[in-house]
Order: structure tokens, then C-alpha cells, then sequence
């Protein structure tokens, strides 16, 4: 049985703590008005603002807040009403800023969990020979599915009570004078949105637990009617898991920009959340390896889960390049703007996570001795993990803050305080049940495993 | 110069595998093993040394993206840079992404192709070349070790005898 050290769980509780504390500030530094908004931006801006202000103001029209849009283009003729109009854009945009860092990194630890889950699941029903040793380490990060899914799913239901404004198409108001949006809200509706919400996190969350318990029972019994029952029901969540996960993407990142969509976004989002789960289980693996627990794990484990890691970080790229690729040559003035706003406000979140995500991964993961030596995949799984917290953070932050991004307060406590929990969470569940299956049929394969 | 080997058959890759380990442990140089398919740990167990073909391919794969790069610049952006439907010419990086899939396709070509080659090379393999078999068995079911003899003989058979050959053959072979 695995002991949660009294060190991780203070530290988990101090990230915690402290990421709270960021983030209450940063919620209580949000303006309120729009003088305290224009106060912000001028300190912000310092002299140098008056001279960029008229560009700034012109390509707030592409951006992914389309509540101004359309007074836009009939202020620009009157000043000062358009003066107004932009003030109060740059307000929500300032208000949005916490909530985004929030929900940026709530979703982050979300989909980590749900990525090792659609793992575990593909491990299940392809009956590996190598990783049912690792089956435990992942039923301990999917455990964070149920806190992490609920928190999730509140920050949802906030948003349709139209606590902050991350989803345009949620305001009434804004739909009225959008006829793209009335085309589309037989989908894109406060009601239908969050049923769909409880029904995909539902799903999950009860494939997580019926598998576990499967898992568990399986250790206890005298045949393995559990272990097949789990592949069938393995089987039949990936077809779940796989339409789910899609309109997730839909629902909960591709509509905080209403006016644009792309058809293999539900796979990109899919790759960026399964490279993270793979990532976690090789740290988590390599971590409770150290401390002398899992002593059947060994290098060629981690070897498999390095591939992995390699893997999936090109495939990553290779749906995030033809994704920008295919829209940036045909270059239509509808798709292209979500492409235009984040080369041009967030040029180094935007290709820093292309280093991060794929020509880091690429040089040190290719090398079949680096892939064993296990500091080597500890540090290549930070670059990934903060790679792909950077590419959450590209799909929301330019929808929801504009220009007015920064990495400040709130998105340091967003990831410090999900962190914590994501870690006191885990490793809780951790020291439930035996860290090695028992009676799992393919174990001994698995001790035995070597490459 | 010929001299004289001395060729054990074997009918099973374990008896082989173990043969092997004892051949090597009684320090005997083994110059060859001739297998009807790759046998998993044979080279470990030979002590062979790792092959370093995936390093050639990584320089190929370089190699054939720098090609790549040059060829397309100088096409595309210093000899005749063109409006072709509006892409931005002026720059290889500005009109980068129309070039990745020939880049990438390129990098895999060098790689893959030059690698293939480098292993014929490496293991002298051609069209017309003269097959090195020394028992047509071994290309079905045989398994076959073969040691130089050096007035060692009596010992080197007793030795493969005791390893659990089925046949032992002493021969000269040109080298």
C-alpha cells in the first residue's frame, strides 16, 4: 500500500492555498466600471498608448469577442461613440481575464484526467501485455475526474448565469443583433449546453467508476468475468468517449468563439489532452517508482510510455499544422480571423508552444536511450505539460481577454491551486488500493515486460 | 588464405541461444551464426555491438530537409518570386506553411531511402551477388554456428557436441 508522503500533501495544500489566494485577487482586481477599466489600460499602456490606440482599436473588429462588432462598424463614423463602445469592450475583456485563468486551468487538469481515462480505456480494450502494472497509477489520476468535472461543470453553469461574459452567445443581447448566432443557437443555447455538460461528464465520470470497481473486483475474484466484462465496457466507452469528446470541444473551447469553427478541432483538442494524460502517468509512474513503490515498473515501461509521449506530441502537430495550414492558405475572411488575433496579439504563447509541444519533444524524445533514463522523461514532461497549458490558454484567452492577456496573478493561481488539487486528489486515491493489480491476466506478461 | 572452420548445426534457436552463451563464456571466437529468421537476443548474446544505421538516418533526414529548404527559397523566393494566387512570396518564412508538406515528405525520402541504402552497403547486399550459404538447410530449419580452427580441433568438438549440435562439419573456407 502506497502512503501519501506528509510532504506532497502539505505541498498540494500550500499550492492550493496560495493559488486561491491569487486567484481571489485577481478577481477582486477585475474592474467594475468602465473609468477603473480605462485607468487600468492607461497604466498598463503607459505614454506610449495614445500614438498605437487607433490600430488597437481596428483590430478589436477581428476579435473574438463579436458583442461589439456590429456597432463597430457604424461607430467608427461617430468618435466618440465608438470610444464608448471600445471602453466597454476593453471592460469585459478586463472582467473576463480571472474567469478565463480560472476556467483555463480548471479545464487543463480536467483533461488530463479525462486523456488518461480515453488511455486506460484504448490499454483496456486492446488487451496490452505491458501496461495492466501501470493500471492502478491511472485509476488514481482518472479519480480526478469527478472534483475536476464538477468544478468544470459550475464554471459552465456560472457562465449562463451570466456571471462573466467568456461565451458571447450566452448574451441575449448580443444574439439579438447577430444573425450568425441566431442561425446557430437551435445547438448553441444555455439549456441545451449544459444538459449536453451533465451528459458527457455523466458518462464519463460513471465509466471511470464502474471500470475501477471492475478493476477492484477483479483482484478479489475466482474467474475473470470482471476482467472481460471491463473490455466490453472499455469497447463501448471509446465510441462514447470519441462522439463526447468532440462535442465537448464543441461546447466548452470552440464556442467562446461563436462566429468560427473547424472540423478536426475535436481531434486536436483529443491530442492535446491525451499527450498530457500520457505525460502525467509517466511522471506519476517514475515518481512512486523512486520511492520504492511499483519496484516491477521498470525502464522499459517508461520506455513505452516515452514513445508515447513522442508519438502523440507529432501527432499533436501534425492536427495543429493542418489545421492553421488549411486555413491560412485558402485564407477566407470568416476562419481566418481566429488565426489573425493570435498571431498577432499572442505571437509568443502561440509559436512557443509549437517548440514546447513538438521540436522539444521531437530532439530530446527521439533518442531510444534518453526515452529509459527517467530524469530525462521527468524534464521533457514538464516542457510538454506547460507546452499544452499553453495551447488551452491560446484557444480560450484570445476569445474571451483579447490583447488584454497577460501571465499575471490569476493564471499562476489557476494552475497552482488546480494543481494542488489535481495532486492531493490523485495521490489520495493513490493509497486506497494496492498500487499492483493482483489477478489482472495479463500481469505476469507485464512483470515480465522488457524492450 | 583458407583455413579450416568448423560449422555446428543446430535444429532449435533455444539449443542455439545457449550454445552460443557457452561458446562465448569458454572464450572461443564465434565468426559467424547462420539463421532461418532473426533470433530475439542472438546479437546480445554474440556480444555484438549495437548498430548505429538509426544515426545515419537522423543525418539523412537533415540532409534531406536542408535540400529541401535551399531548393524551395531559391525556387520559389530568389529566382522567381511570383504572385501565384496571392501568397506572400517575399520571404521563405513568410510563405512557410505551403512548404511543409515537401519538407516533411523530403525529410522521410533522404531519410528512409539513403538509410535502406546504407544497410546494403553495410551488409554487402546486391542484385548479382554470390550467396554466402554454407548449408542450404540453414535458410529452412537449420541453425548453424561456425568457429575458426586453431589446432584446437578434438576440443572445439567435444565442445559443440556437448552444446547439443546434431552435426558437426570441419571445412576449409576461403577468406
Amino acid at each position: 500500500m502506497y502512503t501519501f508522503s506528509n510532504r506532497l500533501k502539505i505541498g498540494s495544500f500550500i499550492a492550493m492555498a496560495v493559488g486561491l489566494i491569487c486567484l481571489a485577487t485577481g478577481f477582486l482586481s477585475a474592474p467594475s466600471t468602465v473609468e477603473e477599466a480605462k485607468a487600468m489600460v492607461a497604466s498598463a499602456h503607459g505614454d506610449g498608448h495614445g500614438g498605437g490606440h487607433g490600430e488597437e482599436a481596428s483590430s478589436h473588429a477581428a476579435e473574438g469577442d463579436h458583442a461589439e462588432k456590429d456597432t463597430h462598424g457604424e461607430a467608427a463614423a461617430h468618435g466618440e461613440e465608438h470610444d464608448a463602445s471600445h471602453d466597454e469592450h476593453v471592460l469585459h475583456q478586463l472582467q473576463n481575464r480571472p474567469w478565463s485563468a480560472l476556467y483555463v486551468a480548471a479545464f487543463f487538469f480536467f483533461m488530463i484526467s479525462l486523456g488518461v481515462l480515453a488511455f486506460y480505456a484504448i490499454q483496456r480494450a486492446a488487451q496490452a501485455g505491458w501496461s495492466p502494472l501501470l493500471f492502478r497509477v491511472m485509476e488514481g489520476i482518472t479519480a480526478y475526474i469527478v472534483p475536476g468535472g464538477i468544478i468544470v461543470f459550475v464554471i459552465l453553469v456560472l457562465s449562463v448565469l451570466h456571471m462573466n461574459h467568456m461565451f458571447v452567445w450566452m448574451d441575449a443581447d448580443v444574439v439579438a443583433h447577430d444573425k450568425l448566432l441566431q442561425g446557430k443557437a437551435g445547438y448553441l443555447n444555455p439549456t441545451f449546453f449544459l444538459v449536453r455538460a451533465a451528459i458527457f461528464l455523466g458518462g464519463w465520470i460513471f465509466y471511470r467508476e464502474y471500470s475501477r470497481k471492475l478493476s477492484l473486483a477483479q483482484d478479489e475474484s475466482d474467474d475473470n468475468s470482471n476482467f472481460k466484462l471491463n473490455f466490453r465496457i472499455s469497447a463501448a466507452f471509446l465510441v462514447f468517449y470519441l462522439i463526447t469528446e468532440s462535442m465537448m470541444s464543441w461546447d466548452w473551447i470552440m464556442s467562446v468563439d461563436p462566429h468560427w469553427f473547424s472540423t478536426l478541432f475535436g481531434w486536436y483538442v483529443f491530442a492535446s489532452m491525451f499527450v498530457s494524460g500520457i505525460t502525467v502517468i509517466a511522471m506519476v509512474a517514475i515518481y512512486l517508482k523512486s520511492k520504492g513503490h511499483l519496484e516491477d515498473v521498470n525502464d522499459s515501461h517508461i520506455h513505452d510510455l516515452a514513445k508515447f509521449m513522442f508519438g502523440i506530441s507529432i501527432f499533436w502537430t501534425y492536427l495543429w499544422f493542418s489545421q492553421f495550414m488549411l486555413i491560412w492558405y485558402a485564407n477566407i475572411p470568416e476562419e481566418v480571423t481566429y488565426f489573425i488575433t493570435r498571431i498577432e496579439d499572442y505571437k509568443l504563447p502561440f509559436f512557443g508552444m509549437l517548440a514546447m509541444n513538438f521540436i522539444f519533444p521531437l530532439l530530446v524524445l527521439m533518442n531510444s536511450d534518453y526515452k529509459r533514463v527517467n530524469w530525462f522523461v521527468i524534464m521533457a514532461g514538464i516542457v510538454v505539460l506547460f507546452g499544452h497549458y499553453m495551447d488551452v490558454f491560446n484557444m480560450i484567452m484570445p476569445a474571451t481577454v483579447g490583447d488584454q492577456w497577460y501571465i499575471g496573478l490569476p493564471e499562476i493561481g489557476g494552475i497552482l491551486f488546480f494543481g494542488g488539487l489535481f495532486v492531493y486528489w490523485v495521490f489520495n486515491t493513490l493509497t486506497k488500493q494496492p498500487l499492483q493489480p493482483k489477478r489482472n491476466p495479463f500481469i505476469e506478461e507485464s512483470r515480465q515486460f522488457h524492450y | 588464405m583458407a583455413s579450416k572452420v568448423i560449422q555446428a548445426l543446430y535444429t532449435d534457436d533455444d539449443i542455439l541461444m545457449h550454445a552460443v552463451k557457452k561458446v562465448r563464456a569458454e572464450h572461443h571466437h564465434i565468426e559467424e551464426v547462420y539463421t532461418p529468421f532473426p533470433v530475439h537476443g542472438l546479437d546480445k548474446a554474440m556480444g555484438l555491438e549495437d548498430t548505429r544505421i538509426a544515426i545515419t538516418s537522423f543525418m539523412y533526414g537533415c540532409l534531406g530537409l536542408t535540400v529541401a529548404i535551399v531548393m524551395m527559397n531559391y525556387i520559389m523566393i530568389e529566382d522567381w518570386p511570383q504572385d501565384i494566387g496571392g501568397k506572400p512570396s517575399f520571404s521563405y518564412l513568410e510563405n512557410m506553411p505551403a512548404f511543409v508538406p515537401i519538407m516533411f515528405e523530403l525529410t522521410v525520402f533522404f531519410a528512409a531511402h539513403l538509410m535502406v541504402i546504407t544497410f546494403y552497403l553495410r551488409s554487402r547486399m546486391w542484385p548479382f551477388k554470390k550467396a554466402e550459404n554454407p548449408d542450404v538447410r540453414t535458410t529452412d530449419d537449420h541453425f548453424l554456428m561456425e568457429l575458426g580452427i586453431h589446432d584446437n580441433e578434438k576440443e572445439l568438438t567435444a565442445l559443440l557436441w556437448d552444446t547439443g549440435a546434431v552435426e558437426i562439419n570441419v571445412t576449409e573456407k576461403d577468406s
